[in-house]
Order: C-alpha cells, then structure tokens, then sequence
C-alpha cells in the first residue's frame, strides 16, 4: 500500500466553525477526491453546495446528476477512470444507489458515499434525524457482499472519517459508506483541519507489471486485487456478472463460490485492521453502553449520572459500524452483566451486539424512531434497571 | 497467403476477445453486424484503440462490451449512459461509447439518455433497436410498434413507441443519425463520423430479433426482415425529426437527421468558469480534441 500526502490544493487548513454537512465536503477535498457526482436531498445538500463552491479552485468535477441512481454510475465510472469519488445522500436517495452499490461491490469499485440518515421508511422526516439505514448499508443491495461503514459522531469525525473512507475505498477496493445523521450534519461545531503533510494518503493499488498478464481479479496477499484505469492500455473488461480472474463472466455455481466468497473475504479477514471503536470506563463497567454516531454523544450524560449514581457504566462507541466489532463484544459480553443498545432506530445494530454476546449478560434495546435524539433520561433510567 | 492463415486469421481479431468467441447472439440476430460496423469504423478512424472504451447495461446488446478488446464494461440496467458520463468525465481524453439496446437506454435507462443530451455529454451512443425486450423473451417495449405482438403484448401492443431520433433531438443531442442492419456501410460512416463529433451522438440501428420478434408476429427468418428493411426504408438527410415515427411493418426514414456544433459539457463548464472566476479557476480537462 503506498501512502502519500494531501495535495495542499484541496486542504483548507486551520480552525474553522462549521457543520456536518460542509465538512464531509472538506474531507473529501482534502482525503484527494477530485469527482463528485450528486442529487440533492435534505439533509445532506449543503455537502454538495459545498463541494461544488469549492472544487473549481482545486482542479476537478463537480456534476448535479439526474436522479441518484445516476450519481452512484457515474461514481463507479470516474472511479475506472481513476478518480477518488464521492457522493452525499439520505434516506430515499440511499435506497435509489442500492442496485450500483452490488456492481460497485462485485466490480471492486473503491468510491465513498454519505449517507446522512433523516426518519424513514419512505418521505419519512425529510428534516429531522434518524439512524435508520444501518441495516440497509449492511444488507441493502441484493446477493452477498461486504462492504465498510462508518460513524462520524462530529463535524470534526466528519472531515477526519471522510479522510479514512477514501483511504479504506482504495485499500480495499470496496465502496465504503459513511453512516452519519441530520444532527451531526447540521451541527456546527470546531472543525480543524491540519496541514496538508499531516494527512496520510493512501494510493490506489495500481497494477504495473506487463500489459498482456494482467487480471483484474487476481487475488494479492492482501485479498485486494491490482487495479488499472482505463486509457492505459490494458484493455481490460469487467461486469456485474458472477466472473472470473479475468473479469470475464462464467455463469456457474463453482465460480459463484470463488467470486462471491473473495468479496466477502477480503472485509471479513482484515476486520482487525479495519475496525475502530472508542471505549471510555469499560475496564471495571458492569453496564456498557454501546452507541454511535449522534446518539453516543447523548448517551455520555446517562453515563455520567450512573456513574454518579454508583452504577459502573462504562461506553463503547462504533466509529467503524460494518463490519461489526464482533470480538470486542464477545470478550465485553463474557465479562459484564448488561449491554445497552441506544439507537435511532426500532433496534438495528442491537442484533449484531445480541448475535455476538451468547446470551451471556443481558441486552437492552433503547429504541428511538426518529424526528430527536434520546432523551438521557430514558437512557439513564435503562441503565439503572440492568444495574439491578 | 497460405490456406491455414486465411482460416486463422479474422480480420477482426485485434478489435474482439477471441477468446469469448463464440457469442450469444442468435442466428440472424442483427447485433453482431452493428459490431463489425463498429469495428470497421474504428479501423477506418484509425482510432488508438488504448483510447476508446465501450460501456454496455443489460440485454442482448449490452453483452456487446464483452466482446470487444477494449477497455469494456458490462454495467447493470439502464446505467450505462451515466456510468459513461462519469469515466468520459474523470478520462476527457478517451472516447467513451455507449453500446446497448432500446430497452436499457430508452426504457430503464430513458431519463439517464434526455439528461446526457441536455448536457451535450461527449459520448458515442449506439442504441440497437430490435423492438422488444430480447433478453428476457420478447417482451413488449418502450419501442415496440403499435399492433405488434409481444409476450406482455400478446394481444398486440396498443401503446406508442418513442421516436428515438426526435427524442434526442428535443433532449438536445448533437448528432442523430437512424439506419437498418441493412445499412452496414453507412452505419459505419455514421460510427466514425459520431467518433469524430464533439457532443452527445446517437446512432439508431434498426435490428432483427429472429428468435422473438419475427417469431411472434411471424415475420419470417432474418432475410425476410432485411427484405423489409430494403423495401420499406427510405433515406432522407437533414429530415424533421418530428416525422419519423415506425408504425408496424411501415415506412423506416433512415438518414442522419442532426449534425450540429454546440458546446460539450466540459467545454461549457471550462469557458464558463473561467470567465467567471478568471485565473482561480483551474481548467479540467482537455478543450480542445485532437482529432478535430
């Protein structure tokens, strides 16, 4: 993997107020993508009015797409022609990507989307938040498929995971989803951007050896095939269809199992190298509170009147949400009487900690479905009750 | 040349991937003399085939990209004119075509074609039109001429077909041109002058489905639909979009309808940021084509 550093051109460094939204755009200016393809949609339109401001002084493409299942083809274009792209969305516009984000997966396509979640299904709360859609960037597009997703609890989170997403996308070659929500859009906070030499940039994994032997699914080490762009002579096919080494499609249940299986693989077995959490008072907890995104930050405030209140509480915040921190929650569940699992939602990411945790301490669900956050109170008043 | 060469060697053996050889296609299908009228333009271009990439969606037509040695990308259904867009966009000095059927760009992907006509998109779109959904069976599609049976038509079709040509040329496009997979030299011309043009292009091929259209509504075997094609198809250059209209087994106006100069995309977007922005404006792209 070849790192490099930001491009200063795209780099706004110093200290700025600003919110969610502007700086997802940031990040990705400075985290080097130069294409961004979109369709605007509450609440995540002010990324692509920043993006679009910006990128005629940085040198790249902005284009307002017809709907947003053009924005997603156009992204897994730009990206075989060798940009870094992104684009922004929220709920209606996630669902429209669905169908590209399998040919982005299946085409090992390396391209980032934000997704900033607003109340569902459907219209929902165009204005209000929600983190509704957790299941659906897991399992959102048809057939077996890994991809990442992460979870920017801050403007600033905003700017440094976009940085990251880019990364990861190139890493893995997979299209990585950032999973944030209305309020840490909308929420103006601090947002400081370092100089362009302190942002770590990771290179595509380019392909270089002779032109005649190259595949663009030929397993390295790694599990991440080479990559090429077009124009450089390789001449090189690909498709949605099941295919081999090639790229070219063999319609059988053998390369079914090869083909579908390395895409699964490649996430799964770097897991430890991809995952991120932030833990605080988990050493001696009893209760853990496991939260992301906005919903973490509420959950400080009943973590800290339990803590008052003589109940060992302790947080487990996900940063990265797929794939799921499965070994922390096993080790955690072995050893703590309960895990709570607040959330935006009717109870998403709750399964993946009651998949992993054996039936070993108890889970509480604390669902909220959307339009606010929770109340810490509610939370609070949870926590108490597993502390019996 | 020695008799074994002359057996070996198909002339056409740089532009396609041998080694996916044998094809799909049906016997009398028309999609395979689209391809060689590609290819000869190509060829007659002398186009630097490093440069010209091929994206296809979904049916018949979209295994297209599977078979040509270029870089080729078989995408999902309806996506291939905004998956074009953005890898014309991110590589401006490569020509990008678009090679896929009716249903996929003017049925699915209908909304995606207006769009990248507006915006005068610098891509080649070669849309072969067999009136239905192939792929599938033969169902009846966006293009399927009023009365003709389909299998979701089996009664006979009582919707009205688009216009191709007039739709592009209300949407926007550049070059419009319409012609039968009896016109294979003039479709080749009209490839390589598409190549050549700056701008959205749109080439209609009017194709036989041997195996479902004519089946179903017992048009014969592919002859007897290229006997069509020569009986009833006229070539009219320069005519009004408005009156091209195909009712079935009726009149097929051929011709190139739209040949115009008006900015690319790119084009527009760098004349007009720059004068907008003056020098903080950093120019993407290229302006000018080599090839002008």
């Amino acid at each position: 993997m070849k790192k490099t550093k930001a491009d200063p051109k795209g780099v706004l460094t110093g200290a700025h107020y600003m919110d969610g939204d502007y700086a997802l755009a940031e990040g990705a200016l400075a985290g080097g993508c130069r294409f961004f393809a979109g369709y605007p949609i509450t609440p995540s339109t002010e990324t692509a009015e920043r993006f679009s401001t910006r990128i005629p002084t940085v040198g790249g493409v902005f284009i307002q797409m017809e709907d947003e299942l053009a924005s997603i083809a156009a992204l897994i274009g730009a990206s075989w022609g060798g940009k870094k792209p992104m684009t922004v969305t929220s709920g209606p516009g996630f669902s429209l990507m669905m169908e590209n984000l399998g040919l982005a997966a299946m085409m090992e396509t390396p391209l980032v989307i934000a997704n900033v979640q607003r109340g569902g299904p459907s219209t929902g709360l165009p204005t209000l938040t929600g983190q509704q859609d957790m299941m659906q960037a897991k399992y959102g597009s048809h057939g077996d498929y890994e991809i990442i997703a992460l979870s920017p609890d801050s403007p600033q989170e905003c700017f440094d995971l976009t940085i990251e997403a880019l990364n990861l996308a190139e890493t893995y070659r997979v299209p990585v989803l950032i999973m944030t929500d209305e309020c840490v859009g909308h929420m103006h906070e601090k947002v400081i951007i370092p100089p362009a030499e302190e942002i770590e940039i990771v290179e595509r994994k380019w392909y270089t050896g002779p032109k005649d032997e190259y595949l663009p699914y030929k397993n390295d080490k790694d599990l991440v095939p080479f990559m090429v762009k077009a124009g450089d002579g390789y001449r090189f096919h690909t498709t949605g269809l099941t295919h081999d080494e090639r790229g070219y499609p063999v319609i059988t249940a053998e390369c079914q199992k090869v083909n579908v299986t390395h895409l699964i693989e490649k996430i799964r077995k770097n897991a430890d190298k991809i995952i991120k959490i932030e833990e605080d008072q988990t050493d001696d907890a009893e209760i853990v509170v496991v939260s992301y995104g906005i919903t973490s930050r509420v959950a400080v405030r009943a973590v800290q009147k339990a803590r008052r209140a003589g109940i060992k509480t302790g947080t487990l915040r996900l940063i990265t949400a797929w794939p799921f921190p499965e070994k922390r929650i096993r080790a955690l569940s072995k050893k703590v009487k309960a895990i709570v699992v607040p959330e935006i939602n009717y109870g998403q990411m709750v399964k993946e900690v009651e998949r992993n945790s054996f039936d070993r301490c108890k889970i509480y669900s604390i669902p909220h479905l959307g339009g606010w956050v929770h109340d810490p109170e509610d939370i609070y008043k949870v926590i108490k009750e597993a502390s019996k | 040349m020695k008799k074994e060469d002359r057996l070996e060697k198909n002339p056409m053996e740089e532009y396609l991937r041998m080694d996916r050889i044998p094809h799909i296609w049906c016997p009398g299908c028309g999609i395979g003399t689209v391809v060689t009228s590609f290819v000869e333009a190509l060829k007659k271009n002398k186009e630097d085939l490093d440069k010209v990439a091929v994206v296809s969606g979904i049916g018949c037509t979209g295994r297209v990209a599977g078979y040509v040695k270029l870089d080729s990308f078989h995408t999902t259904h309806g996506r291939a004119v905004p998956f074009a867009t953005g890898l014309k966009l991110a590589k401006p000095d490569m020509k990008v075509v678009v090679f896929s059927g009716d249903g996929d760009i003017f049925g699915i992907g209908g909304n995606h074609f207006i769009h990248a006509a507006r915006r005068n998109m610098d891509i080649v779109i070669i849309c072969v039109n067999n009136f239905n959904y192939a792929m599938t069976g033969g169902q009846v599609a966006a293009t399927t001429p009023t009365t003709a049976n389909a299998s979701t038509a089996p009664y006979g079709n009582y919707e009205y077909p688009f216009s191709l040509p007039y739709l592009a040329d209300a949407a926007g496009a550049t070059y419009v041109a319409r012609w039968t997979a009896l016109h294979m030299r003039r479709v080749t011309k009209s490839i390589q002058e598409a190549l050549k043009h700056r701008g959205l292009s749109l080439i209609e091929v009017i194709t036989p489905c041997v195996t479902l259209y004519a089946r179903r509504n017992r048009l014969g075997d592919g002859l007897n639909l290229l006997k069509y094609y020569y009986d009833k198809s006229v070539i009219e250059h320069g005519a009004d979009t408005r009156t091209l209209d195909i009712s079935y087994q009726g009149k097929l106006v051929c011709g190139k309808f739209i040949d115009k100069e008006k900015p690319t995309f790119l084009d527009a977007m760098n004349t007009h940021l720059s004068n907008v922005l003056g020098d903080d404006y950093v120019l993407y792209g290229r302006i000018n084509n080599d090839n002008d």
